[in-house]
């Protein structure tokens, strides 16, 4: 369970949002510039809000008054920003294990090339980032996240840099891959057809919610 | 690219003209350097000579330390400007470029007054037993000070290049900040650190009017490249020309390879 009550101005702007996420897919919906990937950013700890606190299953992230602050490095946040963010330097396999303190090993390749396999990019792992396509693009930053096992996995606006042919196969790919690797998804989108694959819908206005 | 200019036989004759004066004008100095040396029998001999095997020894170890010094404080000193705000930054920003517009005589005065016998820290630092002017370490003061800024400033480029989302991924990947750094930062900024890097050393090495004020030209221990040049010119033609020809090469060669070199490192990152 994932509980979030934030507060966080800047100016001309404040993002004051509480919401509590349960469901095993969450979405957070709402315009853009409306607080949702500032709300993303606070829970992986990128951006530290004036107030409020966040947990996840009971454990603090971060609590303004008791100033707790968790570093992004212990939260286990799995984080797969808009554009990916994919390593430009390294090739597919080189991105997936990144965060893999073993990738050196035996053990630590065989698992990059499990989840190079469960993810589909079989036959691409020398590719380099720009060798693909934006659907494979958002496969290896998933895959990336899923192999250190995070409590959550954060998507923000997942498909909106694809054509809506390509955003119907990723949509159930995403959820075949969460049936077969069970990991909670919390999703940030401003197209209502993406929220509908959620269990939960939070609506986002003007840095604020309009109806959990 | 744009619709292409038209030009009449004029127009045309005249742009011919002016590139063939101006590449002309480039080309025929550095092409005449080559023909002396070839001409003159002597230029081996030149080689072996002192005031151009120290002159290469000199200039070697001076403008190594200068670069490994100012990657070693530049390179922070450039995050901290691509990455932080803090007051007083503008101000950092154009103090840390100055050298780059300020004339080297001036930068040679600025620190024979700092840093030399009657300077402002001479005397608190004879007193402890260390003396800079006119030695080594005066040259690769001067050379720093004249060169770093090439570095500093493209690397600050550079850095400001990164899309910072990279690093919060990574941070979230559980990589700490310090290796974040090395893993990321690093390489996806490289093409300008490199290219910067080499700017920075093609400069040092070039250094004369601020080197010769705050070092002098004592040969096998102040006597750089171009101060060797400009002392043989007089007395010793030959070992003049041996030094420039190799100063020429060295330039081409770090040109050619910068074209190269960047090239590729641009390619590999996909920057």
């Amino acid at each position: 369970m994932l509980d979030v009550a934030i507060v966080k101005r800047f100016s001309g702007f404040t993002l004051d949002v509480a919401f509590t996420a349960t469901e095993p897919l969450t979405a957070l919906l709402g315009p853009s510039g409306s607080g949702k990937s500032l709300t993303i950013k606070a829970i992986v700890g990128a951006l530290r809000p004036d107030a409020g606190h966040i947990s996840i299953d009971g454990e603090t992230l971060f609590d303004a008054e008791r100033e707790i602050d968790a570093p992004p490095q212990v939260r286990r946040m799995g984080y797969v920003p808009q554009h990916y963010a994919l390593f430009p330097h390294l090739n597919v396999t080189g991105n997936i294990g990144f965060g893999l303190k073993d990738r050196g090993n035996t053990e630590g390749r065989q698992r990059v090339s499990e989840m190079v396999e469960r993810v589909g990019l079989l036959g691409l792992e020398r590719h380099m980032p720009r060798e693909l396509s934006g659907g494979q693009q958002q496969r290896v930053a998933l895959a990336r996240a899923l192999i250190l096992r995070p409590r959550l996995l954060l998507l923000d606006e997942p498909f909106s840099a694809l054509d809506a042919t390509v955003r119907v196969g990723l949509r159930d790919g995403l959820l075949d891959l969460q049936r077969s690797l069970d990991f909670r998804i919390l999703l940030v989108t401003h197209d209502p057809e993406d929220a509908a694959l959620a269990g939960a819908c939070f609506t986002f206005e003007q840095g604020h919610l309009v109806r959990g | 690219m744009g619709v292409p200019l038209t030009l009449n036989r004029v127009g045309r004759t005249a742009l011919i003209l002016a590139v063939v004066i101006f590449s002309g004008f480039v080309v025929l100095p550095v092409a005449v350097i080559f023909l002396r040396v070839a001409g003159s029998e002597s230029w081996l001999q030149a080689l072996g000579k002192p005031v151009v095997t120290e002159g290469l020894r000199i200039s070697l170890l001076t403008t190594v330390l200068a670069l490994a010094i100012t990657l070693g404080l530049g390179t922070p000193t450039a995050w901290l400007l691509a990455r932080r705000t803090f007051p007083g930054k503008t101000l950092l920003d154009s103090v840390i470029e100055l050298p780059m517009v300020l004339p080297p005589a001036v930068a040679g005065i600025g620190l024979l007054m700092a840093f030399g016998r009657r300077g402002l820290l001479g005397p608190p630092l004879e007193s402890v037993g260390i003396t800079i002017g006119f030695t080594t370490v005066a040259v690769v003061m001067a050379q720093t000070f004249v060169s770093a800024p090439f570095y500093v400033r493209a690397a600050r480029a550079g850095f400001l290049a990164v899309d910072q989302e990279l690093e919060t991924v990574s941070y979230t990947l559980g990589v700490s900040p310090w290796l974040t750094f090395w893993r990321v930062t690093v390489p996806v900024a490289l093409p300008f650190l490199v290219s910067g890097a080499a700017m920075c050393w093609a400069r040092a090495l070039g250094e004369f009017g601020a080197t010769i004020m705050f070092a002098g030209s004592f040969q096998g221990r102040t006597q750089t490249m171009p101060l060797a040049i400009y002392t043989a010119l007089e007395s010793d033609l030959d070992s003049a020309l041996a030094l420039s020809a190799i100063l020429v090469v060295a330039s081409f060669v770090l040109l050619i390879g910068l074209r190269l070199g960047v090239g590729r490192l641009n390619g590999g990152s996909g920057a």
